[in-house]
């Protein structure tokens, strides 16, 4: 919360200017019905009307001052909320920006995501609301208890003997009801997640003939939802009749107790406006407490990720590799959590303008040492080496620079062809087309209206699996790189244009190296080297004919995928 | 559930035109078995309100009874006391009650309203959800339903006690103080032209604040999840300016729609404030040349103007709750209207005793009309043929399994199975002679066991350890803490791709239809489990008609019939042998997968 605070100095100037402007409007307001009760009791008597004339233009002056407060109040309040939300959100979108992979594991990407949406949404509101009803609600209760007290003590009294009771009220049903809510969200989410189950597997309860079966199950969803759902408000309903019904009981005692100890019907008329003010200030005051508790929550969510450590270490001193090589990898272990290895002992190495094959099942460990070459990870044990420099010695831009990456479910912006293949790098448009053409991306982007100039969709919805892939690899080759990296990145491509787009990057690319992770034995086949995981283990390494002879696993593949031996 | 409230913030400043005959009458069947308890909750509603109404009258006559010179007559105020603490409580109990009714019906009328949604739903043909998104069926289910829930608990008691509450208070007013009442005349014209501006001006602020939001929280999304891409191309600058921007754009949008919205309470807390200043100097005026009788009366005047413009001041609110609530219902509503698969043929036969023998004879097929898929199309399988279909992707290979499905219905030729015209026997038959793998694999939120026994209710612990035996997937079944009890929720145990679409070549294998449909049924098993398999893959397809689908030619070299699709059309058929010898584009295919480039 404190770090979440910090943002808010900067309009510390306008937050006080509109603290105290809502201080004044909401003090202005407790005047009238004091006024009120001045003239039935002091000014009727008199009978002097220009008194009461004069009292009505007080009465106005004061409204027109709580009008005025309040508006200006609400413009800060909305404008530094909307500053430091601003200010909040830009930091932390930079902070996760540069978060090292470890950490956004550890966070996790979704949570990452609703902390930067639904949490920064939370505290906006928070520091909106607490500006605007925070102030306004206690100003509202405490100033309305301080006039009633200038009433009449005794009578002040009694009033003051039933916010114990509504607060009680209040605070209970609230006790009540959170847990009860916490269940509705839950029945809610079962129904959603009952319905999207079922559209996504329409097919398949069709063809069983489930559709009764499936009617059931969520009538008894929605039905359990529904029975949540009425639980929780026969508690919550309780709040308004409940805190209207103690006000009006004591309000009955204001007049009977004014009755045995005043004699001034226009303090008692007073009292009664007091009453309400005072009323819908504890509402209030409960509502904001909600606000809070919700705000402060995210806020600590939100600082959690602020106080995480981003920087890389870079260790110059490390010893340097063969500098003719452009990848080796040294005795390479990584663990992901710490305990089992995902790959372990890997070794091997690649001359400059060669390419590199791996090959392996789901989950083998292929991705992980895409992972380690770009320093998204750093070695459990062994060292990775890029251009003979341990990739730990390097600053990571300028290692990553080296590189031309498309991954596994990479990522297009809701943006350009263009941009999408240019991704911030300022890259002129020969070298773009180039790559796509190299990419076999050209053909379809040449029938895009607009062609480079295109706009996808937010997930490139309006692109099939294959012309994302496409782009992707496109992205890859366009910057010239030293290395160019495909994970996993053409399996959407027949094998065709598979083919046709590894022939077009050795000819365009030749003094690249080139890595293709690949399940395809046919996308691999012909690389300078191939390795081939299993279970994290290099279990053959060498080129394809040598991999037929010795590598049982490697023959297994083969044989699977294109029914020859060979 | 935790976005919902940007939401509903969308949702409630969409501009809508909605149609209120059509949602009253269909609003009205779900409504008429609960005609006698949304009376009985109207009645009690309106005397809890009156009752309330009448507070404020009895305390005027009591703060009467004092008198200024100190002869007050206890007795008399206790007993008024009585009755107003009578009064009070009799109106909570009512209102209490009638807001629990209300929201009883309307929990039951939705609950009522989303199954039989849903049950629409499920009669719908696939090609409803094949042309929508899945969002937007979920979110008519969840918030719109939601939305009308509320409307109809909330909305509808805050105007019948609103109505009530300003007819009552007013004609309270009028017996109290008949010329007081003008003071109105002043106030409620100037803040109904006051909100009816402000709504104006608003409404379109709103809407751009939460586009703008939308928009922000959008790319977030995006960039985030490809945050590793960002990282290897050095681009987070790039991302962060591009941030920035909407970032801008979002927190501008935000202050200039709040600058405007929050004016509307301070405006409106000024209207009551200026009744109250003309009712106190009026009333005193009144009070002093005695057309007023008693102080009392201004007392309990100036109570019933706060009563009286508090739901004033509510009804624009209501109204455009009321609004969103109209155009959800309308959207829900309009599900009904889509057509559901269309009844089996009259005296249509059930499909049994199936060998397996299929025929197609000059069947054509558009999903879009103008647009064919597939142009006179013949083929014959006899029970236990391997048929394949290969081409590229989104060449239409799955369209014929829609057909042979009935998930869709060709436009023209026939399908027989067995020598019977498919669209003369009872869907539910033709299906269940069917077994299918699909290359998406369904799985539901449910134990193991259940996801796997899904097409077999009568299926036994024993059995379903059988197919998953067979299909390779038992031992990391019975490794798991709770082994086949496991429930398959969104995160509980981490289960790849390849080990889903394991457990659902198990639940075919259950299955013992004469025919089966294998759409990729291998993509996701990495190709050293796919030879574990195999054995098993192969027993499946055993004596049955089989329709294969692959991306692999190795697969299906032994096909009886394969099918090469481009483009939507069926452009070779034959056997490998023979599409080999024509060197047409089978051929281009099969070699690609050893042409590895270079």
């Amino acid at each position: 919360m404190k770090k979440t605070l910090t943002y808010i100095k900067p309009y510390a100037g306008k937050t006080a200017l509109g603290l105290v402007l809502k201080f004044l409007g909401s003090a202005a307001e407790l005047v009238l019905p004091y006024v009120l009760s001045y003239i039935i009791d002091d000014v009727i008597p008199t009978k002097n009307s220009a008194l009461i004339y004069g009292m009505g233009g007080v009465m106005l002056g004061f409204a027109l001052l709580a009008l005025f407060g309040n508006i200006f109040a609400n413009r800060l309040s909305a404008q530094v909320a909307g500053a430091m939300t601003h200010d909040l959100r830009y930091d932390l979108f930079r902070k996760t920006c540069y978060l090292k992979c470890r950490q956004t594991d550890e966070v996790t990407v979704p949570s990452l995501i609703s902390r930067l949406t639904s949490d920064s949404y939370y505290v906006n509101q928070m520091v909106a609301r607490t500006m605007r009803m925070g102030v306004r609600a206690p100003i509202l209760l405490l100033g309305g208890l301080i006039f009633c007290f200038m009433l009449d003590v005794s009578l002040a009294l009694v009033l003051l003997a039933t916010v114990p009771f509504v607060a009680a009220a209040i605070f209970f049903i609230t006790r009540k009801t959170v847990p009860m809510y916490i269940k509705v969200q839950a029945g809610g989410d079962a129904m959603v997640r009952a319905v999207q189950e079922d559209i996504t597997g329409i097919r398949v309860i069709k063809a069983l003939s489930k559709t009764e079966y499936e009617d059931a199950r969520f009538e008894g969803v929605a039905g359990n939802l529904a029975s949540t759902e009425y639980r929780a408000q026969r508690v919550m309903s309780l709040t308004n009749p409940l805190t209207t019904l103690i006000l009006n009981i004591g309000l009955v005692a204001v007049i009977v107790v004014g009755a045995m100890l005043s004699d001034r019907p226009g303090v008692i008329t007073g009292f009664l406006t007091y009453f309400t003010i005072v009323l819908n200030a504890m509402l209030g005051i409960s509502k904001i407490f909600v606000v809070l508790s919700r705000g402060v929550a995210s806020a600590s969510r939100i600082e959690q990720v602020l106080a995480l450590d981003e920087r890389e270490q870079v260790l110059p001193s490390l010893p340097a590799g063969d500098p003719s090589r452009a990848i080796e990898f040294r005795n390479v272990s990584f663990s992901y959590g710490g305990k089992e290895d995902n790959i372990s002992h890997i070794s091997f190495a690649l001359g400059r303008g060669q390419s590199l094959g791996i090959i392996g099942g789901t989950g083998a460990g292929k991705s992980t040492i895409v992972s380690l070459l770009l320093r998204f990870y750093d070695v459990t044990e062994g060292a990775v080496y890029v251009d003979g420099q341990d990739v730990r010695s390097v600053p990571p831009e300028s290692l990553r620079k080296k590189f031309g990456a498309a991954f596994q479910n990479d990522f297009l912006m809701a943006a350009s062809v263009r941009e999408n293949i240019d991704y911030g790098r300022g890259l002129a448009d020969e070298q773009i087309i180039r790559a796509a053409k190299c990419a076999q991306a050209w053909e379809f982007i040449e029938g895009l209206p607009g062609k480079l100039d295109y706009d996808l969709a937010q997930k490139a919805g309006n692109l099939s699996g294959g012309q994302k892939q496409r782009l992707l690899i496109a992205r890859a080759l366009a910057g010239d790189p030293e290395i160019i990296v495909l994970d996993d990145s053409s399996s959407a491509l027949d094998y065709a244009t598979d083919a046709a787009m590894r022939r077009a990057v050795a000819r365009e690319y030749p003094g690249a190296a080139k890595v293709i992770v690949a399940q395809r034995v046919s996308s691999v086949k012909n690389c300078d080297l191939i390795v081939v995981l299993e279970d994290g283990v290099v279990s053959g390494i060498g080129t394809h004919r040598q991999l037929m002879q010795d590598c049982e696993e490697y023959r297994a593949i083969a044989r699977t995928q294109m029914g020859v031996t060979e | 559930m935790r976005r919902e409230g940007n939401i509903k913030d969308t949702r409630r400043f969409e501009r809508r035109r909605v149609n209120v005959k059509y949602i009253f009458s269909n609003l009205g069947r779900y409504l008429r078995p609960y005609a006698a308890l949304f009376v009985l909750v109207f009645f009690a509603s309106l005397a809890g309100t009156a009752l309330s109404l009448v507070g404020p009258r009895l305390c005027g006559l009591a703060i009467d009874r004092i008198k200024m010179d100190g002869t007050t007559d206890m007795s008399e105020i206790w007993r008024y006391a009585a009755v107003l603490a009578g009064v009070y409580i009799l109106s909570g109990a009512l209102t209490y009650l009638s807001s629990l009714g209300m929201s009883w019906v309307s929990r039951c009328v939705v609950k009522r309203i989303r199954a039989d949604i849903f049950k629409k739903l499920m009669s719908l043909p696939v090609s409803y959800f094949d042309t929508r998104q899945a969002g937007d069926i979920i979110s008519v289910l969840s918030y719109d339903l939601d939305t009308l829930g509320e409307s109809l608990s909330n909305d509808t008691m805050m105007v019948l006690t609103s109505a009530v509450t300003i007819v009552g208070s007013l004609v309270m007013m009028l017996v109290t103080a008949p010329v007081l009442v003008l003071v109105f005349a002043v106030t409620i014209p100037l803040s109904a032209l006051f909100t009816w501006w402000l709504t104006k001006k608003v409404q379109p602020l709103f809407r751009r604040r939460s586009s703008k939001l939308g928009e922000l929280n959008g790319f977030v999304e995006e960039v985030i999840a490809g945050h590793r891409t960002t990282k290897a191309y050095n681009c987070e600058e790039d991302m962060i300016a591009r941030f920035e921007v909407k970032n801008r754009q979002a927190a501008e949008a935000y202050t200039v729609a709040e600058n405007y919205g929050t004016i509307s309470g301070p405006s409106v807390n000024f209207m009551n404030n200026l009744s109250l200043a003309l009712i106190s100097v009026f009333g005193a005026i009144l009070f002093m040349n005695g057309v007023i009788p008693s102080v009392g009366d201004i007392a309990s005047f100036v109570l019933y103007s706060r009563k009286f413009s508090g739901p004033i001041n509510e009804i624009a609110n209501v109204l455009s709750e009321f609004q969103s609530a109209l155009a959800a219902a309308e959207r829900a509503f309009r599900v009904f209207e889509e057509q559901s698969e269309p009844a089996d043929a009259q005296g249509a036969e059930e499909l049994t005793d199936v060998r397996g023998d299929v025929e197609i004879e000059h069947l054509s097929f558009s999903y879009v009309p103008g647009v064919p898929v597939i142009k006179d199309f013949s083929l014959t399988a006899h029970s236990g043929d391997v048929i394949a279909i290969v081409g590229h992707t989104g060449a239409g290979k799955t369209t014929i399994v829609n057909l042979l499905m009935r998930f869709y219905d060709a436009q023209s030729g026939t399908i027989c199975i067995d020598g019977k015209d498919i669209t003369k026997v009872t869907r539910a038959s033709l299906r269940r002679s069917f077994t299918m793998v699909l290359q998406d694999t369904w799985l539901f939120s449910g134990s193991i066991f259940q996801n796997v026994a899904y097409g077999d209710p009568a299926a036994t612990r024993e059995d379903v350890e059988r197919v998953c035996r067979a299909a390779k997937i038992h031992s990391f079944v019975s490794k798991l803490p709770q082994g086949y009890d496991t429930l398959l929720t969104d995160n509980a145990i981490n289960i790849s791709k390849g080990q889903k679409q394991l457990l659902t070549i198990a639940r075919a294998m259950l299955s013992r239809s004469p025919m089966l449909i294998l759409d990729e049924a291998t993509s996701n098993v990495d190709t050293r489990t796919e030879q574990h398999i195999q054995q098993a893959m192969e027993n499946l397809m055993r004596g049955r008609t089989c329709f294969v689908i692959a991306h692999r030619l190795s697969t299906i070299r032994h096909a009886k019939c394969i099918i090469v699709m481009e483009h939507g059309d069926v452009v070779e058929q034959g056997t490998h042998e023979e599409l080999l010898a024509r060197r047409g584009h089978y051929y281009n295919l099969y070699n690609a997968q050893f042409d590895s480039g270079e």
